[in-house]
């Protein structure tokens, strides 16, 4: 009761200068208003080659816009989910500290439902048609839940596995195999800890493998008979566990921490969600040279990435520049570039001007990347329900021990 | 300006000093702290938490694994405090009047500076299966080709990340101790003891400690309190499964369902009272000391297994050292390491290409880094200062009481506060940035530079003063003239202190500045978790140097300064 009173306070006492939410149908008036603006963009920090692509980013935007762009490094997005939460209980309705964020599926529905989010202006990019969202409906939805024009698609991930070849000669191609390989070799197979997006997803890639009602998946979390459905896991993940690296005691923190396990030769089989990382890492030094990649047969779980722009953004036009660059052909070639960070595209190549098609040519041949032989489709993201419920689920079995 | 006025603000100055040390640690301690309390029980109207209640806690007490949490948290905070304290013991018992102690205390000294985060990384990199330790026996000696699979560091019961603890522990400890012989007039007791024949060891037993632990008391809490509620550390060198109380909560507070943080608020809370009862076993374990010992200090006997406590006093330092000097060779390998497959023992061809690499980034946090930790060390030297100069003028000591409030920010563990902080942040606009970040530092630098400046400052023989006030200066003049010239050394070992614990947080840095402000501490951190160990390496390193530095200038510039005035300068 305290609290209220002082936020009422010192709302009163701030007097707030309401600018008006640029439109943009009206592009270039959201090009001037951006023009001169700093924009804060929340993103995870971890990676050296996505910073890096950042920061390309950043003066190119200087150059073409006179934006100054701020990569502020986040190790986790859902910090930044509290941050705009703190600053929305404080009264702070229109001078938030976050301009931009990159977003995962999880969070998104999170900040959706709680009406953290500014929009709806995705549709309305100049470079959002470019993705052509009528044939390809997952620029439309993110974990199953309708995006509604409050997020822009920026890149695409999929479940992509990768080993040393010189101590692994045939890889197991799909979860059955992967149970009866990691079980004749013990302690060179594990998963992130759980929560971890990557370790929440190999959960999926196993449960939509093995779960008999594959539709249930698809629909909220309590609509369907959870014990049943994830019967088959769990008696997959009791078999699997004995075997992983460090007996299932403990579990890599992340795809990242995997990666570096394999560059130790602890591991010999693991997985990313970016299918150029391996090939990326190799060249970087971080991977034994022999490292290869491949996916699931019968397919793996993928998704697009996202940005958005909270309801509060202090640069609200500063950031739709941004998100409309990320979008364009230039910059949408560059990241996909496996020198620089490998991201594929969320544009629609086939449909480019040939000009802008000539930028996403493949550049040499790496041994460690994706073959297209070794490609397999993708498969959609079970609802976002299911996320929560199989976490806690896997936390209560494995969590304490 | 006249010379009465200036003497006047002088005075005015050094008479709110007290009460502005005090403003500024109690209101962000007790602001944040209140700050999740309501949450805790369920009041948090940006979440529609409308409705006072348990729910929170029910919530919490369903989290599996909770206990286990608590178990490992006050485990692991009390081994390393024991071991820690056990070690200095006997390293100050065995080994005070042998030559060999100089060397010790000068190679333990610089480790205090080392930041916690660049030490568990060291050691992690060391003791992980493939880490430097395993290459150096493989494969001649264990017959490894790949590295092996056991479970270290990270381990269930936390003895890696006690052993991380320790590392940092021991040095504060020891340095705390050595600062307070002198007040418990140590080397007077010793000789008594030694004449009536007590072997050096019990001498020191029975003649010294029982005098020297009140002394040091307060610094071993604050030891007890960061072991049970450390985050950094725990995330590199702690079991993740399940982890420590302090690194779920920081979890939970960040999880992207906002619900939880009603139950994450109540396990802040949680963790403030595992801290309270670490201390409350700790202060049992005292009284059962004490009562238990009280009839083997007086019962005469001169000897208790000396030679083996010896053996084992130095057979542990050396242990310690080497474990340290390990790992600082292992980062510095990492750090120009090009593709490095097991078991090589050593990387080749050696690379320059990770430091090139982070050039660009890393000197831009060594700019930031050291900006905010300079502003926020001289702020804190300049209350501190005060404080204690009002200490003379007065001639009042701080009661006791008002000692424990400049302590409060090391007996309250930082999660419990923080995030609460942080919601008052919000509400009174102060922007996330580099200034909110250096008022945040200030709470646990401030303390530091009181503990570094305090005995000095008392301790400065007072005829000093007393000659020039009868040679007609005032005090203004005596303050500038004399106290603070005859107080360079301590002055300056003091700005280090506090320029090293500035460079080493991380939870403030990261909340207050909104993730906005990145110092080295914070990029090390982050990379440690991450895939890249060399870039790791490079980013550890760093943020150990800059520390370094810091006491270097410490120790080398009243050598300069001070070269025609030979006893002001560091022994």
């Amino acid at each position: 009761m305290r609290i209220s009173a002082w936020i009422l306070l010192a709302s009163s006492l701030i007097t707030t200068q309401a600018i008006a939410a640029p439109d943009p149908a009206d592009w270039h008036a959201v090009e001037e208003q951006a023009a001169g603006q700093t924009v804060y963009w929340h993103a995870w920090g971890g990676d050296a080659n996505t910073n890096a692509y950042i920061e390309w980013v950043a003066d190119r935007l200087a150059n073409q816009h006179d934006i100054e762009l701020v990569h502020v490094k986040v190790d986790d997005a859902s910090s930044v989910v509290s941050r705009v939460l703190a600053e929305k209980s404080a009264g702070n309705d229109d001078e938030g500290a976050v301009d931009l964020i990159w977003i995962n599926g999880e969070n998104f529905a999170s900040m959706k439902a709680s009406d953290l989010l500014f929009g709806p202006f995705a549709e309305r990019l100049p470079h959002f048609p470019l993705t052509r969202p009528d044939e390809h409906p997952e620029m439309r939805t993110d974990f199953t839940v309708p995006t509604e024009g409050l997020e822009v698609p920026w890149g695409r991930a999929q479940l992509t596995f990768y080993y040393d070849s010189e101590r692994v000669e045939t890889p197991p191609r799909d979860i059955d195999e992967l149970l009866e390989w990691v079980q004749e070799n013990p302690g060179r197979f594990s998963y992130p800890q759980v929560p971890n997006f990557l370790g929440t997803t190999f959960l999926k890639q196993a449960l939509i493998s093995l779960a008999e009602d594959k539709e249930a998946l698809y629909g909220p979390v309590e609509d369907a008979d959870f014990e049943t459905v994830t019967a088959p896991l769990w008696n997959y993940l009791d078999a699997l566990h004995p075997y992983l690296w460090r007996e299932g005691r403990r579990f890599p923190e992340s795809g990242s921490a995997m990666q570096r396990l394999m560059g130790d030769g602890e591991l010999t089989l693991t997985f990313t969600f970016n299918p150029s990382s391996p090939a990326a890492a190799v060249a970087d030094n971080q991977l034994p040279p022999s490292t290869r990649s491949y996916q699931l047969e019968g397919g793996t779980l993928g998704n697009v990435h996202f940005v958005a722009i909270p309801f509060n953004a202090s640069h609200k036009a500063g950031a739709m520049v941004t998100a409309n660059f990320l979008l364009s052909p230039e910059a949408q070639a560059h990241k996909q570039d496996i020198d620089v960070w490998g991201d594929p595209t969320v544009l629609d190549v086939s449909k480019l001007d040939s000009e802008a098609r000539e930028a996403f040519a493949d550049s040499q041949e790496v041994p460690a990347a994706l073959s297209p032989e070794d490609t397999a489709e993708t498969l959609a993201e079970p609802h976002p329900s299911w996320t929560e419920r199989l976490e806690e689920e896997w936390l209560t079995r494995y969590g304490n021990r | 300006m006249t010379h009465s006025l200036r003497n006047r603000l002088f005075f005015q100055s050094v008479r709110i000093a007290p009460w502005l040390a005090m403003a500024l640690l109690i209101v962000p301690v007790a602001g944040g702290l209140a700050g999740i309390i309501g949450p805790a029980f369920g009041w948090l109207p940006a979440l529609d938490g409308h409705a006072l209640g348990l729910a929170p806690w029910r919530t919490l007490f369903r989290q599996p694994g909770l206990l286990d949490m608590v178990g490992l948290s006050l485990f692991t905070a009390l081994t390393s405090s024991l071991g820690a304290l056990l070690q200095v013991v006997l390293l100050l018992g065995a080994l005070l009047e042998s030559r060999i102690f100089r060397l010790i205390q000068r190679l333990l000294s610089p480790l205090l500076a080392v930041p916690h985060a660049a030490a568990a990384i060291g050691i992690g990199f060391l003791l992980t299966p493939s880490g430097l330790a395993s290459r150096l026996l493989s494969p001649w000696l264990t017959g490894w080709d790949h590295p092996p699979d056991y479970l270290f560091p990270g381990d269930p019961y936390g003895a890696s990340l006690i052993l991380g603890l320790m590392a940092k522990e021991l040095p504060f400890l020891l340095l705390m101790s050595l600062a307070a012989l002198p007040q418990c007039q140590a080397r007077e007791h010793l000789h008594v003891a030694r004449t009536l024949g007590y072997s050096s060891l019990t001498a020191f037993l029975k003649g010294v400690l029982p005098n020297l632990y009140p002394l040091i008391r307060l610094p071993v809490y604050a030891v007890i309190v960061f072991a049970s509620a450390t985050v950094d550390v725990a995330m590199i060198l702690g079991p993740s499964n399940p982890t420590t109380l302090a690194v779920s909560v920081v979890r939970w507070l960040n999880d992207p369902d906002l619900s939880r943080r009603f139950m994450a608020s109540a396990a802040a809370l949680t963790q403030l009272g595992v801290t309270l009862t670490a201390l409350l076993i700790w202060w049992l374990g005292e009284r059962l000391v004490i009562k238990l010992s009280s009839g083997w200090l007086t019962n005469g006997q001169r000897r208790h297994a000396d030679t083996c406590l010896a053996c084992l006093a130095s057979g542990l330092i050396w242990f310690m050292l080497t474990l340290l000097g390990a790992s600082l060779l292992g980062l510095i390998l990492w750090s120009l390491a090009g593709y490095w497959p097991f078991p090589q023992a050593w990387p080749w061809p050696l690379t320059a290409d990770n430091w090139r690499s982070a050039t660009d980034n890393a000197l831009s946090l060594l700019g930031q880094t050291s900006l905010i930790a300079v502003t926020a060390t001289l702020l804190s030297l300049t209350v501190v200062v005060g404080c204690l100069e009002s200490e003379i003028q007065y001639r009042r000591r701080m009661r006791p009481r008002s000692q424990l409030i400049l302590y409060l920010p090391l007996l309250v563990p930082p999660v419990a506060f923080l995030f609460g902080l942080v919601q008052l942040q919000a509400q009174w606009r102060l922007a996330p940035g580099w200034f909110a970040v250096t008022l945040g530092h200030m709470l646990f630098v401030l303390p530091y530079v009181f503990l570094s400046l305090s005995e000095s400052y008392r301790h400065l023989d007072p005829r000093w003063a007393q000659v020039a006030v009868s040679l007609q200066a005032s005090p203004l003049e005596v303050f500038w003239r004399i106290r603070l010239p005859l107080l360079t050394v301590p002055l300056l070992v003091a700005t280090a202190v506090g320029f090293a614990v500035s460079v080493g947080q991380f939870l403030p840095t990261l909340l207050l500045g909104a993730g906005r402000v990145t110092t080295l501490t914070t990029e090390a951190v982050s990379l440690a978790g991450g895939g890249d160990r060399r870039l790791t390496a490079v980013y550890a390193l760093l943020q150990l140097t800059l520390p370094a530095i810091g006491f270097g200038l410490a120790i080398g510039l009243p050598r300069l300064l001070l070269r025609n005035r030979r006893d002001l300068q560091p022994s």
